[in-house]
C-alpha cells in the first residue's frame, strides 16, 4: 500500500494539524515506511481471535455520583490562553 | 560533600534517620551537583530554592518515621506538580502550571521527599533517545554525545549522573527500561494498574505506567512501595494487596523457574547481547533457579501492533491540545485555523507523525484493517505470556537489542528508532511488570541491561530475582564526570 499526498492532506485535516507541501511530502515518506513495517501483521490469521479491549481483567468500580471538586472555576480558567471573566475565549465562530 | 551524591537512597534514608546527615546537607549536595551538570540538560525546570527551604523546614521538625525522610528527588516532567510548570517536553505545554498534583508524586511527598525539579523527556514521552524534546536532547553521563535513551532520558541521566538519588519515569513501550539499560541503572515498569495514572500527561492510556528508576534494586523496591497505590481517581487503578517490596526483598530465588524465550534471539542482534544473555542465564542458575526454554511465538508482531495501538490512543488523548483551555495558542483567522496552527506550531515532528498514524488507523475504512487487527494480535501476544506462565515464574531477556547510540544517529529513520523497543514493548501490550538491571558493558564500555518479566502483580518476584542477580553481577557504572568542568 502507499499513502499519497492526498491522503496526508486528508489525515492532516482530521488531526487538525496544518502541514505545508514540504512537510506533507516528508510525512508521506515516513508514514509509508512505518506502514510497510506494520503490514507484517497481515501474515497472521486472526478471524477467530477476540480483540483485547481491556488489559486489566477487572470490572470498573462504581462510585456514588457526588461532586468532589467544588468551586474550582478559577483553577480551571487559570491556564487558559485567553479568557473573559468565567469563560474561555475563542476566535469568532458566528459572523 | 561530594560523596553524599554517591550514596544510594537506602544509605541516605539511613543516614538521615540516624541523624548523621540532615535533609539540608543532602538536598544541598544534589543541588550543587545538578548546578554543575547543566551540560547534561537533564532538567527542564528546577525548584532548587524552594527545595532548600523545604529541607530546612524538615530539619527543624523531622518526621523520621516516613519512608523517604527529607530525601530530595527530581521527577520526569510528565507528572503534574501543583504550581510547578509541567511541560511533557512540549512547546504546547510550555506555559502550563498544574493546579493539582499527580497521585504518584503526591505519594512521594507524603513520605517526606522534596521536589528538586522536573526532568527532561521526549515530547509527550514519544521517543527512544530523548531527542524529540522541545527543550533539547539530553546527554548521557556515560559519554559525550551519547543518547541516554528515552523517553525517560532526563530521568536516567539524572540518576546515573547522581543529580537525584532516585527518580520516577513513565513507560509506555520501554521508556523506563530502555534508558535504564542505556545508562547502567535499574528501572521497573510495574503491572498495568499498579500505579495511578491520575495527573500524568497521557500518551497511550492502555499502556502507560509510572515506575521507579534507581541505582540499585533495593532503592527501586523502596520507591515502588511508595508510589504503588490504589487510586479511585484512576478508573484503571487496581485494588490488590500490595507488598512491602523493600522489606520483603530477598535474594533467595532457589527453585524459581525462569523462562528463556527463543524468539528474543532476533536477526542481527550483536554477539555482545547474546553473550550477556548467556551470562544472565548462568547467574540465575548460580542462584539456584532453573531455566526453561520457552516460546512466545508472536513476539515479532509486538512492535507493529504497538505502532498501531499507541498512536491511535495518542491521537485521541492529544486531541485536547486545541489552544482553548490551556497551553500554547497560535493566532488564526477563525476557530479551525486557530486549532490547526496551534497544533502545527505547538507539536514537534515526532508527535505530529504519531498523531497522523493514529488518526489514519482509526479513520473510516481503515479501522478494521489496522486498529481492530492490532487489538486481536495484542490478545495473541497476551495469550503467549499466559501460556508461558503456566510453566515458569518469570522470563529473562536482554533489555535492548543494542547499547546506547550517538545523538543524531537514528533520527532520520523512524523505524530503526522504533526497533530499540523490540524487547520491552510486548510487556506493555500484555500489561505485565518488567525490570531492567545493568548486567555488563559492551566493547565501547557502554552499559547493557537484562530484563526480567513477571506475572501480573508479581513485582516482588522479579525484584527478588533482580536482587539476587545484582549480587552476582556486581556491576560498576563507569561515570567519569566528563561534563563537570
Amino acid at each position: 500500500m502507499s499513502i499519497d499526498l492526498k491522503t496526508i492532506k486528508h489525515i492532516s485535516k482530521l488531526s487538525r494539524i496544518s502541514v505545508d507541501e514540504q512537510r506533507a511530502k516528508k510525512l508521506a515518506g515516513d508514514l509509508n515506511s512505518i506502514f510497510d513495517f506494520i503490514e507484517k501483521l497481515n501474515e497472521l490469521k486472526t478471524d477467530n481471535v477476540e480483540p483485547l479491549t481491556s488489559i486489566a481483567e477487572t470490572t470498573l468500580k462504581l462510585r456514588s455520583d457526588e461532586v468532589k471538586s467544588k468551586n474550582i472555576r478559577e483553577q480551571i480558567i487559570k491556564n487558559s490562553p485567553q479568557d473573559n471573566e468565567d469563560y474561555f475565549v475563542v476566535p469568532k465562530v458566528i459572523e | 560533600m561530594s560523596d553524599i551524591t554517591k550514596q544510594s537512597l537506602t544509605e541516605l534514608v539511613e543516614n538521615i534517620k540516624n541523624k548523621k546527615l540532615s535533609s539540608t546537607d543532602v538536598t544541598k549536595a544534589f543541588i550543587d551537583r545538578s548546578e554543575k551538570s547543566e551540560e547534561l540538560n537533564a532538567y527542564i525546570t528546577n525548584d532548587f530554592t524552594s527545595a532548600l527551604e523545604k529541607a530546612k523546614k524538615f530539619d527543624q521538625k523531622p518526621n523520621l518515621d516516613s519512608k523517604l525522610p527529607g530525601i530530595p528527588m527530581a521527577v520526569k516532567d510528565l507528572f503534574c506538580t501543583k504550581d510547578i510548570k509541567t511541560t511533557a517536553g512540549s512547546k504546547i505545554l510550555n506555559n502550563f502550571v498544574p493546579t493539582y498534583e499527580s497521585t504518584v508524586t503526591e505519594n512521594i511527598w507524603n513520605e517526606g521527599a522534596i521536589l528538586l525539579g522536573k526532568l527532561n523527556c521526549d515530547e509527550f514521552a514519544m521517543g527512544s533517545s530523548n531527542e524529540t524534546s522541545f527543550f533539547g536532547n539530553v546527554q548521557s553521563p556515560i559519554d559525550r554525545n551519547l543518547v541516554p535513551g528515552g523517553s525517560s532520558g532526563g530521568s536516567a541521566s539524572a540518576v546515573a549522573g547522581q543529580l537525584t538519588p532516585v527518580t520516577i519515569g513513565t513507560d509506555t513501550g520501554g521508556s523506563i527500561r530502555q534508558p535504564a539499560s542505556f545508562t547502567g541503572i535499574v528501572g521497573l515498569k510495574p503491572t498495568y494498574g499498579s500505579c495511578s495514572r491520575y495527573g500524568i500527561v497521557a500518551f497511550a492510556s492502555s499502556l502507560d505506567q509510572a515506575g521507579p528508576m534507581a541505582q540499585n534494586v533495593k532503592d527501586c523496591a523502596l520507591l515502588h512501595e511508595v508510589i504503588s497505590s490504589y487510586d479511585p481517581k484512576d478508573s484503571t487503578s487496581i485494588d490488590f494487596k500490595r507488598n512491602h517490596y523493600s522489606k520483603e526483598l530477598t535474594n533467595n530465588i532457589k527453585g524459581k523457574k525462569i523462562g528463556i524465550p527463543k524468539e528474543y534471539r532476533v536477526d542481527g542482534m550483536p554477539k555482545e547481547i547474546e553473550d550477556l544473555w548467556q551470562k544472565g542465564i548462568q547467574y540465575v542458575k548460580d542462584c539456584g533457579a532453573e531455566t526453561i526454554d520457552i516460546s512466545l511465538p508472536n513476539t515479532s508482531y509486538a512492535l507493529p501492533t504497538y505502532y498501531i495501538v499507541a498512536p491511535a490512543e495518542a491521537s485521541s488523548n492529544l486531541a485536547r491540545y486545541d489552544g482553548v483551555k490551556y497551553g500554547y495558542r497560535a493566532k488564526g483567522e477563525n476557530l479551525i485555523d486557530m486549532y490547526e496552527k496551534t497544533r502545527s506550531e505547538g507539536f514537534g515532528a515526532e508527535v505530529q507523525r504519531r498523531i497522523m498514524i493514529g488518526t489514519y488507523v482509526l479513520s473510516s475504512g481503515y479501522y478494521d484493517a489496522y486498529y481492530l487487527k492490532a487489538q486481536k494480535v495484542r490478545k495473541l501476544i497476551k495469550n503467549d505470556f499466559d501460556e508461558a506462565y503456566k510453566k515458569v515464574d518469570a522470563i529473562l531477556t536482554p533489555s535492548t537489542p543494542s547499547s546506547a547510540f550517538k545523538i543524531g544517529e537514528k533520527t532520520n529513520d523512524p523505524v530503526s528508532m522504533y526497533l530499540n523497543d523490540i524487547f520491552t514493548v510486548p510487556v506493555n501490550l500484555a500489561g505485565l511488570p518488567g525490570i531492567s538491571i545493568p548486567a555488563g558493558h559492551d566493547s565501547k564500555g557502554y552499559p547493557l541491561g537484562l530484563q526480567i518479566i513477571g506475572k501480573a502483580f508479581d513485582e516482588q518476584n522479579i525484584l527478588n530475582i533482580a536482587y539476587a542477580m545484582e549480587e552476582k553481577i556486581n556491576f560498576k557504572n563507569k561515570i567519569t564526570d566528563w561534563w563537570i568542568k
